[in-house]
């Protein structure tokens, strides 16, 4: 898949950029941002530092798996053949919380260790392919969970909203709408995979 | 997530309860580890270390998204895309000027914070352009970000319907998002 996105965007800058006679500010981009991808990496190594290590105290300690006992009933119903309380299941409960409450940088951390477990949890024989449990994680995180959307808050605010929460009923349902439509086209594809194996 | 790296500008409002509930966080997990007898110090060290290696994993994914995103930027291509997307936008009842967002808004978070920042300068936040671009900002994510982070993690590089459900999600968000506005504001 990165494969085509890299590929497609880049060609198209080179083209845009002949297009708009932009091609010093492209060329001086690449050099400029791959400094700033590092810059970037190196914020999140602290947070995923940070949250790690937060994360595996409260996994020693069974705090963890407690959480994930609590949010069972709804996602082994989204989460299917994963063990109820086992650790790919309490590490989507930690990211989906995290998600919720706008933990933002916590929920990363929370994912991508989700992720390792449900591929250590069901041992696919392919592990170059990923499973309909990886894809239904990785797609509800790239809809927004999110309760109170802070960014759009504070800046409203900045730029002198009469009413900068105004906007919170529109973003829930916007949110929700989104979230049900990624999911119902996971479980679709899910079905049609399943049906075309047997 | 990268909303919320500092150069996005979220201050105040946010305060009042991320603020208070991270520390509370840290203290409950830390003292829930001691009562149960965890070693919390050398679990929370044991943690770091995995944490680097997560970051090992997923930093050449993550570097080239980085770069060719700054590229698609720095070439103008979204702007060029909008203005001739504009008039079909128009049609529809979106405002024209949250094209432009909507198009970066999957690939790069600071970058989609740069251009609604832009709009609410430019149109006020409490126009209907403003407040259509802020339900879209609040109510969706950075989808290749997290695709490609996501699926580095795990280095699985067939990743089947993946794409194709969260970019109907992304168009699903827009949509919406512009209906709410609609009627309930």
């Amino acid at each position: 898949m990165m494969k085509y996105v890299m590929t497609v965007l880049i060609t198209a800058a080179f083209l845009f950029a002949a297009v708009s006679g932009r091609m010093d500010t492209l060329s001086s981009a690449f050099l400029e941002e791959c400094g700033s991808a590092v810059q970037l990496a190196i914020t999140l190594t602290g947070v995923i530092a940070l949250w790690s290590g937060l994360m595996r105290v409260a996994q020693s300690s069974g705090l963890t798996k407690k959480l994930a006992a609590l949010a069972s009933p709804v996602l082994s119903k989204l989460f299917r053949g994963l063990r109820r309380s086992g650790k790919a299941m309490q590490y989507i409960t930690l990211n989906i919380t995290a998600n919720i409450l706008g933990l933002g940088n916590a929920s990363t951390p929370f994912g991508l260790e989700a992720m390792r477990e449900i591929e250590k949890e069901e041992l696919s024989p392919d592990p170059q392919t990923a499973s309909d449990n990886m894809i239904t994680l990785t797609v509800m995180n790239t809809a927004s969970l999110q309760l109170i959307p802070t960014t759009a808050a504070a800046l409203r605010l900045k730029y002198g909203s009469a009413a900068p929460m105004e906007i919170l009923p529109c973003v829930w349902i916007s949110s929700v709408c989104t979230l049900t439509a990624a999911l119902i086209c996971c479980g679709i594809c899910r079905h049609a995979g399943r049906r075309r194996r047997l | 997530m990268l909303r919320n790296l500092p150069s996005c500008g979220k201050k105040a409002a946010s305060v009042s309860f991320s603020g208070f509930i991270i520390p509370a966080i840290f203290a409950a997990v830390l003292i829930y580890g001691l009562f149960r007898g965890t070693d919390v110090f050398s679990e929370f060290t044991a943690g770091v270390k995995e944490g680097l290696h997560t970051v090992y994993e997923v930093f050449p994914s993550l570097f080239c998204l980085v770069v060719t995103v700054a590229a698609f930027r720095a070439s103008g291509g979204a702007e060029l895309l909008t203005g001739l997307l504009s008039p079909v936008l128009d049609a529809v009842g979106f405002p024209p000027e949250c094209g432009e967002l909507m198009l970066m808004r999957p690939f790069s978070g600071s970058g989609a914070t740069a251009i609604y920042e832009q709009i609410l300068k430019n149109n006020g936040p409490d126009s209907y352009a403003g407040r259509v671009s802020s339900v879209i900002l609040g109510s969706s994510e950075t989808t290749f970000y997290t695709l490609s982070v996501y699926f580095a993690a795990v280095k699985a590089r067939k990743t089947r319907y993946a794409l194709a459900a969260a970019l109907l999600g992304d168009i699903v968000c827009a949509v919406t998002s512009t209906i709410a506005v609609r009627f309930l504001l």
